[in-house]
């Protein structure tokens, strides 16, 4: 379908981001989301090089998928306020699923852009491992049709993984293509110390060989990380093509950024990243597309963040790219034009898009590595390159100057993507 | 939910009714009163024929709750020959291999089994490899 959008948009004011934090992504028994948004907000205050105070913050936007279903609590938004002593500011929820945050975002720059307050707070939060699995995939699958996939026997890794057998019969890809992602970003997440899963493939398979031998079992046997990879045991199938290790895992965490104008942004930071380019568009439901090998949605997306930013594909430096599943981010690189539509699978096996390669992706270890607590994902993108940016990522720090960076969040299958381009100056 | 919506609901799970629009002749699944392709009303109703082929799959091994039983089964984006595209489960297969392109026809089947507690469809479309066609002699 072709929904043709506006040609340029502008922001009526430049916005920049003065702080990021995170609390670390995990499974955490008995820990509220709401005290973990403190761990982030604690985090992103100390992030603010020349320290601000906290009531100057003007109003508060909070992404969040499902707390009513994860924990038994709606209305999340106006308790962070009071948790993080902002009452009686304005504090709205934001829920587009997975990209609640990156959609809180856009509207904490549309507040700021507007005039309307100079100084505001965007987070994220989920709080998901307090439920038994099955309880979770029904949560998530309400981010998708309820009326007409979920009866189906449709899960998330099944839309995913249909995503995935389109793409494979179309160009060719295989398995193997879209496990060199998960090696890739769990190489990332193991230098990444807010990571849920801080291993490299390579160090999972030596716990397994340890466990079994502590157990007075055999070792398992594997030639190289591949092997690993392609056994059924250690690496079950979810959704044929989709494996465990194709798969983000479910967690908790939330994130915090700091949103000022762009005018007064020195007075917060010596390095803040401006915010050049927004865009966000929707998409029906996965069944009603032209297409499963690409997102309609965040092509436009980002043709709108591009062309606010007045930079193309070529210029962006590195990426955090929505890898709910490692298909996802074969798809996310095409979309978002770093390599053509076809040949995104060939980037990844080459290594283009590892630490060293042409167009970094997912430094962080990207969702599938260090976590992907839905609501606050969107966020989380923007504090790896925060970090990224100011040279503050430590060992997985990219080379180079970053003057330009992009996040790309998805909601569901794609009926929600948000895309945003920063610049450090 | 009101009644004549409820109906429509089930006409539209048990014999594929949808809507054809009266502006632009696009065929329409779900039916939504409103036509995805120019945005006008098209609330005519349309009998699709349940034949099409399957545009993607997935063999879900670990299923929701509710279809554990069925587990490992096959799930589809099927194409119908009108054109929309719809998510069913793929039923009958015999071991037979799955192929983007595979012609499949529609079936009534039971789609969970927890429906009945939880008050939730329990009935409704699945598809099928389309028989061969009977040679005309
Ligand atoms: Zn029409």
């Amino acid at each position: 379908m072709n929904r043709p959008i506006k040609n340029s948009r502008k922001l009526s004011r430049d916005v920049a981001i003065v702080g990021a934090g995170m609390s670390k992504f995990g499974a955490f028994p008995g820990i509220s989301s709401r005290d973990l948004f403190l761990d982030a907000f604690q985090e992103m205050r100390l992030s603010v090089d020349r320290g601000f105070d906290p009531r100057e913050i003007e109003a508060l936007y909070i992404g969040n998928f499902s707390s009513d279903i994860f924990e038994g609590q709606g209305h999340t938004a106006a308790i962070l306020a009071d948790w993080t002593g902002l009452t009686p500011r304005p504090a709205t929820r934001v829920e587009d699923a997975c990209a609640s945050s990156g959609v809180a975002l856009r509207q904490g720059i549309l507040a700021v852009a507007s005039g309307l307050y100079d100084i505001v707070l965007v987070g994220g939060i989920e709080k998901m491992t307090d439920m038994p699995t099955s309880q979770v995939t029904d949560a998530l699958a309400t981010a998708s049709d309820t009326l007409y996939e979920v009866p189906a026997g449709f899960t998330f890794p099944g839309f995913y993984a249909a995503m995935a057998t389109a793409y494979m019969h179309a160009y060719g890809a295989s398995v193997e293509s879209f496990m060199r992602v998960g090696l890739k970003n769990h190489e990332n997440g193991a230098l990444n110390e807010k990571a849920q899963f801080g291993a490299t493939i390579r160090q999972v398979m030596d716990k397994k060989i340890a466990g079994a031998l502590a157990k007075g079992r055999p070792a398992p046997q594997w030639e190289d990380e591949l092997a690993f990879l392609k056994d059924e045991r250690a690496n079950p199938v979810i959704a044929w093509p989709m494996r465990l290790f194709d798969c983000s895992p479910i967690s908790d965490g939330a994130t915090a950024l700091l949103l000022v104008s762009a005018e007064i942004a020195r007075n917060f930071s010596e390095a803040p990243l401006y915010v050049v380019g927004s865009g966000q568009a929707s998409d029906a439901a996965l069944h009603d597309r032209d297409t499963l090998t690409a997102l309609c949605s965040a092509q436009l997306a980002a043709r709108e963040a591009y062309q606010m930013a007045g930079v193309s594909a070529r210029d962006i430096k590195i990426a955090e790219v929505h890898d709910c599943f490692t298909i996802a981010e074969i798809i996310a690189t095409e979309d978002l034009g770093f390599f053509p539509a076809g040949q995104g699978y060939r980037a990844a096996e080459e290594g283009l898009t590892s630490r060293q390669g042409s167009k970094p992706v997912n430094t962080s270890g990207g969702l599938k590595s260090k976590g992907h607590p839905v609501g606050a994902s969107g966020a989380g993108q923007v504090v790896e390159v925060w970090k990224q940016m100011r040279g503050e990522a430590g060992a997985r720090q990219v080379a180079g100057t970053l003057d330009l960076a992009l996040t790309h969040n998805v909601g569901g299958t794609g009926q929600t993507s948000v895309v945003h381009i920063f610049e450090r100056r | 939910m009101e009644i004549p919506r409820h109906w429509r609901l089930k006409k539209q799970r048990y014999a594929l009714v949808g809507e054809v629009c009266p502006h632009c002749e696009a065929k329409i699944f779900p039916p939504r009163d409103v036509c995805p392709e120019c945005s006008r009303e098209a609330k005519t109703e349309f009998q699709f024929s349940g034949r099409g082929e399957v545009y993607s799959y997935t063999t879900v091994y670990d299923p929701p709750a509710g279809y554990e039983e069925q587990a490992p089964y096959t799930v589809a984006l099927v194409k119908l020959e009108e054109g929309p595209v719809i998510t069913a489960q793929l039923t009958d297969l015999d071991g037979q291999p799955v192929q983007i392109g595979m012609p499949v026809e529609m079936v009534t089947r039971k789609l969970r089994n927890d429906g009945d507690e939880r008050g939730l469809i329990v009935y409704g479309y699945k598809f099928r490899p389309r028989l061969e066609r009977q040679v005309a002699n």
